[in-house]
């Protein structure tokens, strides 16, 4: 009897020994695929392996970091942007547009706040590709940031941005992220798009045999940073590609608004000049019009950049606070616009 | 535990079969609770909420198909969104065959309910309420589905809509029935949709009762077969609070039915009393238009038998004095701009603009008693209302 207790107290610690020992970081660590392409929703981020060092957000081989041309404004959140693929595929280009990511592949975006020894990691958004299409899922960090646990029903944050506004910072929930990424019924990826992707990180993935070819039409938008190089309409219409087009275009979530801010559509109703608004709500306030030439205080798309109240505030979703370079970029284009 | 297994085992086998209950409580984490019951939900299953007040800060949103969201009743379950600091809507249901039954929602910050590609979707003994009543910074429509094909809204209250109460956009296959709409811009508002049977409703104190609306430079346009029968359409008095940008910011005060643009539209055995502008209006679209695609004249739309209890005793129109004192104290019940096709049948008295241009505004008017015609052949029925189907989920 007491060797038996004996033997199975030594079969539980050789399985405790297991669990650690697989716990303990491999020196090459690999994406566990698996969790990207089978069902369930994985409670943790860590279930993903898509990290090295998730505090430092490290990525293991096979995940690259890439930033955007020009980024989503998110109440001045660092954003720390990844793409992986699986073995054995690529990625193909298409065009300017979206890159065409193999099924096993995903997106991961983490958004912090801070800097330094006091950045905090507040949450990672993943998009998977699984064989049934993609899967948006949010992941809150924990206070130790050592790991973030899914999140479906979102969560609120109170937190201080880079220009020092107090905000409640919202972290979306599943649906939430549909919202955005949601095109005909499906969640696609809205980021990784050639036109807003840096040549030069491009080629050196086509280098890397990541993706099949160099894409036609890469690198257009302007670079946020230096977008004073860029002409008034550049600038101002890749922003409202980036942070507007993902609803308002035919297919998505302000499909019903006739406004399509993406920026390969060149019809001036369309993208708003002298465009009547549809179902704005007081959301118009006082104004006629979604965009008059050289009248940027009489634009309603101006206006809702502006005001910062639930039910005005466009767009609706993924920010607190007013992006003043937004409202900047976007009052020049207006009002350097021929009147009519 | 033996018995917790084979409870275990009988939930695993019959869960393809049996929809699961997901009870929800008011108080601590509604938010969550709530929130994460809509994304978990398998079709089928249903979400119920027990009586109390519920306080959310967050727009809620629903994307699996075949749920139903019950509460006890739309003064038992009231989700009350007047702290809500972000999201466009209270509840945004973007998946197919949702039924949403016997709650209320308070001041949520822009719309109330929003349905969105969401195919046959139940709106059933649903309450949306601006407390404060008429205020130009309510949210703009209390139900808003939207590009759905199969819509019912039954039963369905709702009060202070800085745009319309009950808003049916870009959609087909519409029934709106047994509501009541008060102290909304628009009491009950169909834009830019077909087949849709408006009836048995109650338009108060609204600005305009019941709207028909087609406007360009929309994806979805061409409205038309539309019946709006047997409705309560009274004292539709308040003041136009709707922010100016909009196109109910023209509506005036004191409209009863009102038909801008559309085709085949039939207007029937509704009562119409203390409607001031004008009980019953048809006009073309009011605005230049460079859409090559939209119509903006109304055509086809009959005025059949209907009780009026007076005219347009006070219009708020250009020269309303001259014109009440021209048609003898009250302007005829009927309104029309001239332009399009109307058809009249039984005893409606009016009168018509006599325009001959669309989009010149009203300088070339030359009001004079209306004569329009009978209409020749019957009003064609067929196809209109919301899917049978539908009705059945209303006695689950």
């Amino acid at each position: 009897m007491k060797l038996g207790t004996a033997s199975l107290l030594a079969a539980s610690l050789l399985l405790a020994g297991t669990v650690i020992a697989r716990a303990t970081p491999p020196p090459e660590q690999y994406v566990n695929d698996a969790a990207i392409t089978e069902g369930g929703l994985p409670r943790l981020l860590s279930a993903y392996g898509f990290f090295a060092d998730a505090a430092a957000q490290e990525p293991v081989p096979h995940v690259y970091s890439y930033r955007l041309n020009t980024p989503l404004y998110s109440d001045g959140a660092e954003k720390l942007r990844f793409i992986y693929r699986p073995a054995g595929s690529q990625i193909v280009a298409s065009g300017e547009g979206l890159l065409d990511l193999p099924v096993g592949s995903a997106l991961i975006k983490t958004f912090a706040f801070g800097e330094g020894e006091g950045r905090r990691l507040i949450e990672t958004r993943v998009l998977l590709h699984r064989a049934d299409g993609w899967l948006a899922l949010p992941y809150l960090w924990n206070d130790e940031q050592t790991d973030a646990r899914l999140a479906v029903a979102g969560a609120r944050i109170d937190l201080t941005t880079p220009r020092g506004e107090d905000i409640s910072y919202r972290v979306p929930n599943k649906n939430q992220c549909k919202e955005c990424h949601g095109l005909d019924g499906e969640v696609v990826p809205i980021g990784p798009k050639a036109r807003n992707l840096s040549g030069d990180w491009l080629e050196q993935m086509v280098a890397a045999g990541h993706i099949d070819r160099m894409p036609e039409g890469a690198d257009r938008l302007p670079v946020w940073e230096h977008r004073g190089k860029a002409s008034l309409g550049d600038a101002a219409r890749a922003y409202l590609d980036v942070n507007c087009a993902h609803c308002h275009r035919p297919g998505a979530t302000a499909s019903n608004s006739g406004l399509d801010l993406r920026w390969e559509q060149d019809d001036p109703r369309a993208l708003g000049i002298m465009k009547r608004p549809t179902a704005a709500g007081r959301g118009a306030g006082d104004l006629l019009f979604d965009v008059v030439p050289g009248d940027p205080d009489a634009s309603i798309l101006l206006h809702r950049m502006i005001v910062n109240e639930p039910g005005v505030a466009m767009p609706e979703l993924g920010k607190a606070t007013v992006d003043k370079e937004g409202v900047e970029a976007v009052r020049k284009w207006i009002a350097d616009m021929e009147p009519r | 535990m033996i018995r917790t297994a084979i409870t275990a085992m009988l939930l695993a086998s019959a869960a393809p079969a049996l929809a699961e209950i997901h009870s929800i409580e008011p108080g601590e984490g509604a938010q969550e609770r709530l929130q994460e019951a809509l994304i978990l939900a398998e079709p089928g299953d249903e979400i119920v909420l027990a009586a109390g007040r519920y306080e959310l800060t967050d727009g809620l949103s629903l994307d699996v198909d075949g749920v139903t969201v019950r509460g006890a009743g739309m003064d038992g379950t009231v989700l009350d969104f007047t702290t809500q600091a972000g999201a466009g809507e209270g509840l945004l249901v973007t998946s197919d065959n949702v039924t949403l039954r016997d709650f209320a929602m308070e001041n949520p910050k822009g719309d109330g309910i929003k349905s969105k590609g969401a195919d046959n979707i139940v709106y059933y003994r649903i309450r949306v309420t601006w407390t404060r009543g008429p205020h130009p910074e309510n949210g703009a429509y209390a139900i808003y589905p939207v590009e759905s094909t199969g819509v019912l809204v039954d039963g369905v209250k709702v009060t202070g809509a800085s745009d319309a109460g009950i808003y049916v956009g870009q959609s087909d296959r519409i029934t709106v029935r047994n509501s009541i709409a008060e102290a909304n811009v628009a009491g009950i508002e169909i834009e830019n949709s077909r087949n849709a049977l408006v009836e048995h409703n109650i338009a108060t104190r609204n600005t305009g009762g019941i709207l028909v609306f087609d406007l360009p430079d929309l994806p979805v346009m061409g409205g038309g077969n539309v019946i709006v029968a047997n409705n309560l359409v009274v004292a539709n008095d308040t003041p136009n609070f709707a922010p100016p940008g909009n196109i109910v910011a023209g509506v005036r005060r004191g409209t009863g039915i009102m038909v801008m643009a559309n085709e085949d539209v039939l207007i029937e055995n509704n009562i119409l009393s203390g409607n001031p502008t004008a009980p019953v209006m048809v006009i073309a679209y009011v605005q230049p238009y460079d859409d090559e695609r939209y119509n903006p004249l109304p055509r086809g739309v009959v005025v059949g038998e209907n009780t009026f209890d007076g005219g347009g005793y006070d219009p708020q129109l250009e020269g309303g004095e001259m014109l009440k004192a021209a048609f003898g104290g009250e302007l005829p019940p009927v309104m029309w701009d001239g332009l399009g096709s109307l058809y009249v049948t039984g005893e409606a008295p009016g009168w018509s603009l006599n325009l001959t241009e669309q989009g010149k505004g009203l300088g070339a008017a030359q009001p004079a008693p209306l004569a329009a015609p009978a209409p020749d052949a019957e009003f064609d029925r067929a196809g209109i209302g919301a899917p049978a189907e539908l009705e059945a989920r209303l006695t689950r």
